[in-house]
């Protein structure tokens, strides 16, 4: 169960966050939207050519630059291993 | 006078609240030293008025963007003040992410009440939040809203007395540990099919799909714009000036004598014996048939469609999809909602740019705002006059702004230092808007419009007469002529809607029609009205928001990009014809 970032999920899988790297302005940016290590987001989208990821926690969605996407850490759902 | 504040995150229908809690009395007015806006309205309980204010939304109290810092300083001086109420507005399908802010509030130590708002899209997705569990863990009145129906807003105002300092403690560090125990305690989820809404709303960001769907909306809404804005001018405006007014005004020409200064500056020159509301540049002719004739129907026009597509959900989606094509004009997608608002006005465009993160974003789309995109006035304006040599002109002049406003995009992005930052956004659900609310908003943004235009186009008529009078254009026209004629092709009488430009875009194209232009001259000339300089009203804001040394600067990308612009479509349009 390896860990990858939130560009390489793929449109429709479940994953939770497990580590976030970047500044504390950026996690309390995200924060703000409830992106936080042990949260499951469900991937919508991605926009071609490195575009932003739009994403689903609970019922809040969002949509985040692909280079912030990068910096989230998730670990895929077990069941979908 | 005694305050209720509204308080809540970013799309949680508090304006819906906020339009049931007040009457029709409702001002948009700046907080103070800034131009963010906050709308305020009267509330009668008993006898008592008070005054329900609708605080800009905000995630957090630790403010991460412009906008949200002005929120938070706004929200501080109510709470200096005594006696203020604060209602915090919860999305209840959303309820962990919207208790941190709530929560932030109670540290606030503030007589609070929460509404539990969109409480009937709860049963939809299979949500269900025991409201009285959640007002006897925080000890301050709960209540489960619907600002679309109106469920609910009879409670809020009965409880409003009710309303005490929540007593509840936490831990700093413990926040979202806490929250996540409140929310266990008060919610159960239940399984639920996904609604037809959210599969659209999927949909639309998708790459493959998302880019039809976008191309459908902006189409349509294209559509609609023309098809009010061309009934209102048809069945309303024209009809009233050509058989109510012009009679009336006639009249009025004949008692002072048909001629002379008062004469032309009251009904204008007669075209022929009649009354031309275009050409003839009176106060009682033009100066009130441009304002409430030409443009007034294409503003209610754009600024309905507008407001529907905000209210809808559909403008954060639109910013995902171009968002990789914002980025080479250094900006992100959500760049593209000042630059729709600019289209409705360039003032409100201006003051949208501060939803941008950085400085030299904000630069780059107030700039390429400012000079490539035409406003509503001045578009309607362009669409009348030069639709009349057919759609091939307006194309050209169109076409030309936007690949303006891509190349000046690229090149600013290439030649400023620094980067531009990346889009962060919540997508809300896509929902139906609140009519009441959306015509609240429409007759705000109309009544704005008319506050403000009508005055200036009125002054804009007035100087150009005195202008006429004292030979003042004629000597400009002289000065001018090598860049008016040389560079550009225009005579030099095209000068006199160069200068009206800086008061009133709509007056100066207007100005265009006695010349006896060609149609390439007419395109030439509307855009560079378009680019050179913004109208006083923007200039206004711009020196505010970007500051004088930065204005300067792009005041000078102006007036060179102008110029080049100019003269290169003039040279090819001469080529071609």
């Amino acid at each position: 169960m390896g860990k990858i970032d939130l560009t390489q999920l793929k449109s429709g899988e479940v994953a939770t966050v497990v580590a976030i790297e970047g500044g504390i302005g950026f996690h309390r940016r995200i924060e703000s939207l409830g992106i936080r290590v042990g949260v499951k987001i469900r991937k919508i989208s991605t926009q071609l050519m490195r575009g932003p990821v739009t994403i689903q926690m609970g019922n809040t969605q969002a949509a985040l630059g692909f280079g912030m996407a990068i910096k989230i850490i998730v670990k895929r759902e077990p069941e979908q291993e | 006078m005694k305050k209720i504040l509204l308080i809540g995150n970013p799309n949680v229908g508090k304006s819906v609240i906020f339009s049931r809690l007040t009457g029709v009395n409702v001002i948009a007015s700046n907080y103070p030293g800034t131009t963010v806006e906050f709308t305020k309205g009267y509330i009668k309980i008993g006898d008592e008025k008070i005054e329900v204010i609708d605080v800009p939304g905000t995630y957090t109290l630790e403010p991460t963007s412009r906008a949200e810092q002005v929120a938070v300083d706004m929200l501080d001086e109510f709470i200096e003040e005594k006696d203020n109420i604060f209602v915090d507005i919860v999305d209840s399908t959303n309820i962990e992410r919207n208790l941190s802010l709530t929560f932030q509030l109670i540290k606030k130590n503030i007589p609070l009440i929460i509404c539990l708002n969109f409480w009937d899209e709860t049963k939809h997705i299979g949500i269900h939040i025991d409201a009285k569990k959640l007002e006897d863990i925080l000890d301050v009145p709960v209540v489960p809203t619907c600002g679309i129906t109106g469920e609910g807003i009879k409670k809020l105002v009965s409880k409003l007395d009710e309303v005490k300092v929540c007593t509840y403690r936490y831990e700093d560090d413990e926040r979202w540990s806490e929250i996540g125990k409140i929310v266990e305690t008060v919610q159960t989820l239940t399984h639920h099919h996904h609604t037809f809404w959210e599969k659209l709303g999927d949909a639309s960001v998708h790459p493959i799909t998302g880019i039809p769907i976008a191309v459908g909306i902006l189409f349509l809404a294209f559509k609609i714009i023309r098809f009010i804005g061309e009934s209102l001018i048809g069945y309303i405006f024209e009809p009233l000036f050509e058989h109510l007014w012009a009679p009336l005004i006639m009249k009025l020409s004949l008692l002072l004598g048909s001629s002379g200064f008062i004469h032309n500056v009251l009904v204008g020159k007669l075209v022929d014996g009649e009354i031309d509301f275009v050409e003839s540049l009176g106060l009682l002719t033009t100066g009130l048939f441009v304002p409430f004739g030409m443009v007034l129907p294409y503003i209610v026009a754009f600024y309905f469609v507008l407001s529907f597509l905000e209210d809808s959900g559909y403008l954060p989606r639109l910013g995902i999809l171009v968002d990789t094509f914002m980025h080479k004009l250094g900006l992100h997608g959500i760049s593209i909602i000042p630059m729709l608002l600019g289209i409705g006005c360039n003032v409100p465009g201006a003051l949208g740019t501060r939803i941008l993160e950085t400085r030299r974003e904000r630069f780059i789309a107030a700039t390429i705002m400012a000079i490539a995109i035409p406003c509503m006035a001045q578009i309607a304006m362009i669409t009348g006059l030069i639709g009349q040599y057919g759609a091939y002109g307006l194309g050209i002049v169109f076409g030309t702004l936007f690949i303006v406003w891509i190349i000046l995009g690229v090149l600013l992005n290439l030649f400023l230092k620094g980067e531009s930052p990346e889009i962060f956004v919540e997508i809300p659900p896509y929902r139906l808007p609140y009519m009441k609310a959306l015509l609240k908003k429409l007759w705000m943004r109309t009544f704005r419009f008319l506050k403000e235009a009508v005055p200036y186009v009125l002054l804009g008529v007035l100087i150009v007469n005195i202008l006429y009078a004292l030979r003042i254009i004629e000597f400009i026209g002289k000065i001018a002529a090598p860049v008016v004629t040389g560079i550009l092709g225009l005579p030099k009488e095209a000068i006199g809607a160069l200068v009206i430009g800086f008061l009133r875009k709509d007056v100066a194209v207007g100005m265009l029609v006695p010349l006896g232009l060609t149609a390439n001259q007419m395109v030439v000339a509307s855009v560079v009205l378009a680019m050179y300089f913004p109208c006083v009203a923007t200039f206004a804001i711009l020196v505010k928001e970007l500051g004088i040394k930065d204005m300067i600067k792009s005041t000078i990308i102006m007036i060179v990009s102008t110029l080049i612009v100019g003269g290169v479509l003039n040279l090819i349009l001469k080529l071609f014809s």
